[in-house]
């Protein structure tokens, strides 16, 4: 049942690094996290890879598989054949710490830019009434995990880390359409949503939805939905003629 | 020590879990400077892995449920043992931590008028569980989260700093609590990034650092739960009650290996889901104790009718608190009726349709599928009992969460001990991290005022032992190497301090901690001091053996089994053993001794909510002596 | 093609990606087809004849508005007067080209299969810059439910085509050819297209906050999300059917096929 499989894995710092190899052996229903805990308790002590719940739950250990941005505790060594060599990259898109170990702060900069929750004036806790249609949608974003492979696989900063100040990802385009669903929500988050999170710089490519390991529609759900609000508000010549007559308010969401 | 990066806070909290991240909040909303500490990035403490519920008596699906109707659950739970107090604020206070959630943005599952829709969870009399599918826990942690970026946004506008008066310091351990007398004056740890070393001076200090699983082998906890704060506050000179009680919830994965001990949410359960072994038989109807007869099914008919219909029939048995299920999993595998790997069958897939499951249980879908190549739809999934949560902790006072023995020193959620008795009901430990998360955060603004700028000071020379301290593992030399030690404590723990516990097996296990403490306390790691797990792992050594030794001592002591301790040897609870706690501390010299203390007692109207049947199964005979002769009846229904 | 992907401060990997499966296998052949679609399309819209096969009109050139259309072919009167010289096409595929061109779904085929942008998941763009439909020309994108709307004219217009279909070639009711399928499961698809569109799917419900306010749209929403869910499907499925509809057309104006009748 055991194996010795190749691993070629990433290490070195900001200053540089390379790939480098070990064997090591592979039992049954092992996944890549399993195997780069036995390299640095028998090889490699001070590999540095983050983890923590080892159950695809929490997001921490996102690295790059075999080129592919991947949760290495969802990873398993049966995806891959006993002689192919498997390759572990830190996550591209964010500054490397050590090894599999990056420093993904821009998500946490991008998640204080988007406007919090705001519920109606003078509801207490606990008189929040919503039906369960109306929380649907934003459920399923809050599924995320935060593990970050979309905002890693997203070509506009992973290619182009000049957008990084202008664009927040998908992630908190995700977050920007849950707020923007809430049935209780009381912000209107689609104009910035345009100028400040960088919207428009999405092109529909949808890695963002094929890497989620949660499996949250980031597209079609989220980005889609919320590029139409933007459109409706700012490009629908219907919506804009109505305003200026000021017939049919301002382009603003339907309740 | 002038060249170590410093920061001056009000309050300082240790742990952004559930109870870290509300302790926090609370303390910034009371005006402190606040800091959090977290070893892992922001928002991913282990309450992710939570996935049943929040309990809280919100009655949104049976009006029966209230405060009182919870309280009584939660000290049957823990077998009396629990601090009545803690237990009567948890219950009364849960509902309002819930609502509050939502006004921050949370979104759990809705009943069809409108309201939170409440699920139903071993040892809860009424569905009581606030939830979001099988993810809750993501969904408490997100929400917090979110309501401290919220706070930051706020302080943003006011003063053009996010960080002005809340910050986040993530991937940040610390290692030593700084004390200026008596008092708490700081704490001292390292970036886990650069290694470098950090001082933070703060009157008050906030533990909520978790669990201590991972001192055991089969363990459902993160490798964060290495009982930092049990033994932060050991050795600042606090002290640790109910350290026996280790919880092992009864359904785990079992199969791969690799996945050994990962959770299988209660939900499975409370949603239909059956125990059978190898013989297709439901065993659980055999492992009814008596102080729960009346409560449960004695038929599969029964049983089965209850789901439907909870009013006129009673509860299955697999729905009895955790300790009972472990238990009764145990013994059918040590019998021969185990399935192939090892632990048990844990069935929804005959019970519920393929897309029900799905929709109720998607995570758990997804783990098995994913991890297991098993399709819970389809078959059978294989459980075994696995370390989850262990109901001691620091010894705190119930109103505020102030560690006894060290002012300034506060402690909540897990790492706190006494809510939950001997064994804890599941729902019960998110509700607790927001209760006592808030309260702690409160008394320790409360704490800081009172001190009215007689603030202690932190020691140089304090700072310098303990990066000596620090630094000891970058030693040279072929001694052991951290990985080694760890592994051999967590089988020692695993096989010799397990769910069942023999005198002897516990003396054996304790001379094995001594050689570990010894082994450990030589151990040297490789490379420099930038993300080297080898060094974190080798500094989490000291605290995972400490908490251990009290793990092993005070369930030597205590000759009685009881909710989360089982002794072989002593099968019975005992109600004299019930009126003592087992308190843990360390001398002097470093050795830790553990001493009996007398358990408060409940006042009458608390009582007067059993039915006096029923507290003659707890109580000694000289405790119901005095009480009145006609208790006020079984309560509120 | 050199990497973009690194860039100060990240991991330095040479490697433009590390992917070891056959990424590119997938925008190759989307770039093949919609490459020979285009081809073909221009061709046949330039081409200006042997478009009308009594009773089947092309997709490409229905409605047909220009008095120089093939006589009988003008359903909807020659709106668009003589002044037209070109092709009659022209003057009408701007709507349905428009239609795709800015189709959520053909967005991501063309960006990843043409504009290499990226050409994959973790495959680095060629491009030095990127602005994404931030400006002017990929700004009008935002178009698209202009074009929604128009394709649902369209759609009811070639539904029509195809009902005409059900006469012989004297424009006698009540007859019906291979021609006649041919045209109705264009039609049927088009409109699947159309009504499967993320701009429907945000009209008829999407841009409501209360689902639980509205039971009649978020009914249409729950259909159009299910039928949206397989956009893409239907996006090949009725770009196929409109080409061979129109080829069918040609092969019977040309005589190189006669159509079936079944009654």
């Amino acid at each position: 049942m055991t194996y010795s499989a190749h691993f070629r894995i990433w290490r070195g710092s900001a200053a540089g690094g390379s790939l480098q190899d070990f064997d090591v052996d592979v039992s049954e229903g092992e996944v890549v996290l399993d195997i780069v805990h036995r390299i640095q308790a028998t090889q490699a002590p001070d590999l540095a890879v983050r983890w923590n719940c080892k159950a695809g739950k929490c997001g921490s250990c996102s690295a790059e598989v075999n080129g592919r941005p991947r949760l290495m505790c969802m990873t398993r060594m049966s995806v891959f054949t006993e002689d192919e060599a498997v390759t572990v990259t830190p996550l591209r898109a964010f500054p490397v710490l050590r090894d599999l170990v990056t420093d993904v702060s821009f998500n946490y900069t991008k998640a204080r830019e988007v406007p919090s929750f705001a519920p109606p004036e003078g509801l207490a806790p606990g008189e929040f009434r919503m039906q369960q249609v109306d929380v649907d949608r934003s459920q399923e974003f809050r599924k995320c995990i935060e593990c970050f492979l979309c905002q890693n696989v997203c070509h506009v900063i992973r290619d182009h880390e000049d957008n990084k100040p202008a664009f927040a990802g998908p992630r908190f385009f995700a977050r920007l359409a849950e707020l923007e669903m809430h049935p209780l929500d009381t912000v209107d988050r689609r104009k910035r949503s345009q100028e400040q999170h960088g919207i428009g710089m999405c092109n529909i490519t949808k890695c963002c939805s094929e890497v989620c390991p949660e499996g949250i529609k980031i597209t079609d759900n989220a980005i889609i939905p919320m590029k139409e609000r933007v459109a409706d508000r700012k490009y629908d010549p219907v919506r804009w003629l109505g305003a200026r007559i000021g017939r049919r308010g301002d382009g603003g969401a339907e309740v | 020590m002038g060249e170590h990066e410093r920061h001056v806070y009000d309050v300082v909290v240790i742990g952004a879990g559930g109870a870290g991240l509300r302790a926090a909040i609370e303390a910034r909303q009371r005006g402190m400077r606040t800091a959090v500490i977290c070893k892992s990035l922001f928002g991913k403490a282990h309450t992710v892995m939570a996935e049943g519920g929040i309990a809280a008596a919100m009655a949104n699906v049976n009006s029966h449920d209230d405060w009182q109707v919870h309280f009584r659950d939660t000290m049957r739970g823990g077998k009396f043992l629990n601090s009545w107090r803690m237990a009567q604020l948890h219950a009364q206070e849960a509902p309002q931590r819930v609502w509050e959630l939502e006004a921050w943005g949370a979104l759990f599952d809705r009943t069809p008028d409108g309201r939170i829709s409440q699920r139903n969870f071993g040892g809860h009399e009424y569905p009581r569980l606030a939830h979001v599918g099988d993810r809750t826990g993501l969904e408490l942690i997100r929400t917090l989260q979110q309501r401290i970026v919220a706070l930051q946004q706020e302080d943003f506008r006011q003063h053009g700093d996010y960080e002005a008066r809340l910050r986040v310091f993530a991937e940040c351990t610390i290692t030593e609590l700084l004390k200026d007398g008596p008092r708490v004056a700081g704490a001292f740890g390292y970036w886990r990034e650069s290694g470098r070393f950090v001082v933070f001076e703060a009157p008050a200090v906030i533990l909520a650092t978790g669990g201590i699983g991972k001192s055991y082998k089969v363990t459902s906890n993160s490798w964060e739960y290495t009982g930092d704060g049990h033994a932060l506050a050991l050795l600042a000179g606090g002290s640790l009650v109910n350290m026996e009680f280790v919880q092992f919830h009864p359904t785990g994965m079992v199969w791969p290996p690799s996945v050994k001990g990962i959770l299988v949410t209660e939900s499975v359960r409370g949603d239909g889901g059956v125990l059978r072994n190898s013989e297709g038989k439901r065993f659980m109807f055999d492992y009814v104790p008596d102080v729960f007869r009346a409560k449960y099914a004695e038929t599969e008919e029964e049983a089965d009718r209850w789901y439907a219909d909870p009013d006129s029939n009673r509860r299955p048995p697999e729905l009895l608190p955790r300790d009972e299920v472990a238990r009764a999993i145990n013994s059918e595998v040590k019998e021969g009726r185990g399935s192939p790997h090892g632990g048990v069958l844990l069935d929804v897939s005959s019970r519920l349709p393929a897309d029900v499951i799905r929709r109720k249980l998607p995570s758990m879908y997804h783990q098995f599928k994913e991890l297991a190549d098993v399709d819970i739809t389809a078959e059978p999934m294989e459980v075994g009992p696995t370390c989850h949560y262990v109901m001691g902790g620091v010894e705190v006072d119930p109103d505020t969460e102030g560690a006894v023995g060290v002012p300034g020193l506060f402690a909540a959620g897990e790492v706190a001990g006494g809510m939950h008795g001997s064994n804890r009901l599941g729902g019960n430990s998110l509700s607790d991290l927001l209760v006592f998360g808030r309260r702690a955060g409160l008394a320790a603004a409360a704490w800081v005022e009172s001190l009215a700028g007689d603030s202690p000071a932190v020691a140089a020379d304090d700072v310098t032992a303990a990066e000596r301290t620090a630094l000891a593992p970058f030693r040279d030399g072929t001694a052991d190497n951290p990985y080694a030690v760890h592994q051999e404590l967590q089988q020692t723990m695993n096989d010799l301090v397990g769910i069942i516990r023999r005198a002897g097996e516990m003396e054996e296990a304790l001379d094995r901690l001594e050689r570990l403490r010894k082994r450990a306390a030589e151990v040297a790691v490789e490379g420099h001091r930038q993300f080297n797990p080898g060094w974190h792992l080798a500094l989490d050594l000291r605290n995972m053996l400490l908490v251990s030794e009290c793990v092993a001592r005070a369930a030597l002591q205590r000759e009685e089994s009881r909710g989360g301790h089982t002794r072989e040897d002593f099968p019975k609870a005992s109600a004299q053993w019930r009126r003592w706690n087992l308190v843990c501390r360390l001398d002097a010299t470093g050795q830790v001794s553990v001493d009996r203390k007398p358990l408060a007692s409940m006042p009458p109207e608390l009582l007067g909510l059993f039915e006096r049947k029923e507290l003659a199964s707890y109580l000694a005979e000289d405790e119901l002596a005095g009480l009145p002769e006609q208790p006020t009846g079984g309560g509120p229904r | 093609m050199s990497s973009v992907t690194s860039a100060p401060g990240r991991a330095e990997v040479e490697a433009r990606t590390l992917r070891s499966d056959r990424w590119w296998v997938s925008p190759a052949v989307t770039f093949g087809v919609l490459f020979l679609f285009v081809v073909y399309a221009t061709w046949r819209a330039f081409e200006d004849r042997h478009y009308f096969a009594e009773p089947y009109l092309s997709p490409f050139y229905s409605p047909c508005l220009a008095t120089s259309c093939a006589p009988g072919s003008s359903d909807f009167g020659a709106a668009a007067g003589d002044w037209w010289r070109l092709s009659p096409a022209l003057l009408i595929l701007v709507f349905p080209l428009g239609f795709r061109l800015t189709c959520y779904y053909y967005r991501k085929a063309y960006y990843r299969a043409f504009w290499l942008s990226p050409p994959a998941c973790a495959v680095a763009e060629p491009h030095r810059r990127y602005s994404g439909e931030t400006r002017f020309p990929l700004v009008l994108q935002n178009a698209h439910r202009y074009f929604f709307y128009a394709a649902l004219v369209f759609n009811v217009i070639l539904t029509w085509d195809a009902i005409l279909g059900f006469r012989n070639e004297d424009g006698e009711w009540g007859h019906m050819g291979l021609g006649t399928v041919v045209l109705l499961a264009n039609a049927a698809l088009l409109t699947v297209y159309t009504l499967s569109c993320h701009s429907c799917r945000h009209v008829v419900g999407g841009r409501l906050k209360h689902f639980s306010r509205h039971p009649v749209r978020y009914r249409l929403w729950t259909y159009v999300s299910r039928l949206n869910a397989r956009h893409m499907l239907f996006a090949w499925l009725s770009l196929f059917s409109v080409a061979i509809a129109d080829l069918y057309v040609r092969l019977l104006a040309t005589d190189m096929f006669s159509d079936p009748r079944f009654f």
